[in-house]
């Protein structure tokens, strides 16, 4: 393998390792929804790199070009891309409930009320 | 935002182009980069901008909730029902070569009306779920 | 193609060093901020890897309404700086499961097919069916438009709807219905 298409896996890894730590380990919940996306995105990375062809062209049909890349993992991610700001529109939300319900967004804090009730 | 008067001149000035841009990226899809789901997400972002500008309830005067609903669910609709014409047609569900005289005819126009749905119900849902959580933010009194 | 490398191994590195930043940064604000860069940033990272459809919406979307998403619910919970944590509960049981986790997949990548190569397996099935075929069986020239509305209508079918019922989730979860409820508290 060359070193770019290492170089590109590795940084996929490391994306998806940090939104999976701050999925973990962040107290406030919009950080963790951010993390999710950061998460995500490596996802999508990996799929167009998958898609991905050095020296072909972008999916749009001309008739001097021979190598495309795969219009396949294309799809795939932008549709994924959509519903994922509409998912987590809904993390949003009901972090927005959580704070009227409970007054925080900190998953420290929630975890002493939910223990004290 | 009344103080901010060159901001929202030329924000006003945008809004008209980027909802033309967002028209261009729904129907010129099937030729270079575009279709329903970025239209869709465009087209939000002009009443997007509208809000930043004049506040969620004169937006929302402009699109009213109402509408947005019955839009949001017309696209699912238009999508599905598209689909079921086929079925009505004699083949596969969401198979267009029926739809036309020819089959790449009933392609094209299968992919038009199924892109228009998706971004009808794209631009309506991104915008109910920015008026929620922008109107949540208001003040009640300005309701009325 | 040495440029475009060049690009493509500098743009990574920018994105690992985002990362890096939302991760430390207690202000939440800046840290919705950096995500919203971080989104452009993997836009660019997408049209260089050919795929620009994606790179659209990814524009769009992510450094578009995602950024203003987080802003607006910024807004109503209040952007209270991220509460460090209580000191005895700090563990290190996060970052190791991380780094095993990455450590896994890091030996999972000496497996896979090499990078932008035309004959990977993702490239050699499905894939030239819907290059070669789509011009003669529907005449779309741009590729991913036919395949995400033809070939797999059905697919897409579903995505509107997951959007559709996610719409339908956050209005039921913050639409409106704030004023009735303190009504019944009065």
């Amino acid at each position: 393998m060359s070193g770019l298409g290492i170089w590109n896996y590795l940084i996929i890894i490391f994306l998806m390792m940090t939104g999976l730590y701050m999925v973990i380990s962040s107290s406030n919940l919009v950080k963790k929804l951010i993390g999710l996306n950061v998460f995500q995105t490596s996802v999508f990375f990996m799929y167009i790199s998958f898609g991905y062809i050095s020296g072909g062209a972008g999916p749009v049909f001309n008739e001097n070009v021979e190598l495309y890349s795969n219009p396949l993992t294309h799809v795939l991610i932008l549709t994924a891309i959509v519903v994922g700001v509409a998912t987590t529109a809904v993390g949003l939300a009901l972090s927005i409930r959580i704070k009227e319900s409970f007054g925080t967004i900190e998953e420290d804090d929630l975890h002493k009320m939910d223990s004290s009730l | 935002m009344n103080d901010h008067m060159i901001l929202r001149v030329v924000g006003k000035f945008l809004i008209p182009y980027i909802m033309l841009f967002a028209l261009y990226v729904q129907f010129h899809g099937d030729f270079g980069p575009g279709g329903g789901f970025q239209a869709g997400v465009i087209f939000a972002s002009a009443f997007v901008i509208h809000t930043l500008l004049f506040g969620v309830r004169a937006t929302q005067k402009i699109a009213p909730e109402w509408i947005l609903r019955i839009v949001a669910s017309g696209g699912v609709l238009l999508y599905a029902g598209v689909g079921v014409a086929s079925l009505l047609l004699g083949a596969n569900y969401l198979d267009y070569n029926v739809l036309g005289a020819y089959p790449v005819a009933g392609q094209h126009l299968g992919i038009i009306l199924v892109e228009f749905g998706v971004g009808l119900t794209v631009t309506a849902v991104i915008m109910l779920m920015f008026f929620a959580f922008a109107a949540r933010g208001e003040p009640e009194g300005d309701a009325s | 193609m040495i440029f475009e490398q060049l690009i493509d191994i500098f743009l990574l590195a920018f994105l690992a060093v985002i990362s890096i930043a939302i991760v430390r940064i207690r202000n939440v604000l800046t840290a919705v901020m950096l995500f919203g860069i971080y989104s452009l940033v993997s836009a660019s990272l997408f049209m260089l890897l050919d795929a620009a459809d994606v790179a659209f919406t990814e524009a769009a979307v992510g450094a578009g309404i995602s950024t203003i998403l987080m802003l607006a619910t910024l807004s109503l919970v209040g952007r209270d700086n991220e509460k460090p944590l209580v000191k005895k509960k700090i563990s290190f049981l996060p970052l190791i499961i991380v780094l095993v986790t990455g450590a896994t997949l890091v030996y999972g990548i000496v497996d896979l097919p090499p990078f932008g190569a035309a004959d990977n397996p993702a490239q050699t099935h499905v894939a030239p069916r819907y290059i070669f075929q789509s011009m003669s069986e529907i005449d779309v020239p741009n590729l991913v438009t036919a395949v995400l509305a033809s070939y797999r209508g059905f697919d897409t079918l579903g995505e509107v709807v997951v959007i559709f019922t996610a719409g339908i989730g956050v209005l039921l979860l913050i639409g409106g219905r704030r004023r009735e409820e303190e009504n019944t508290d009065e």
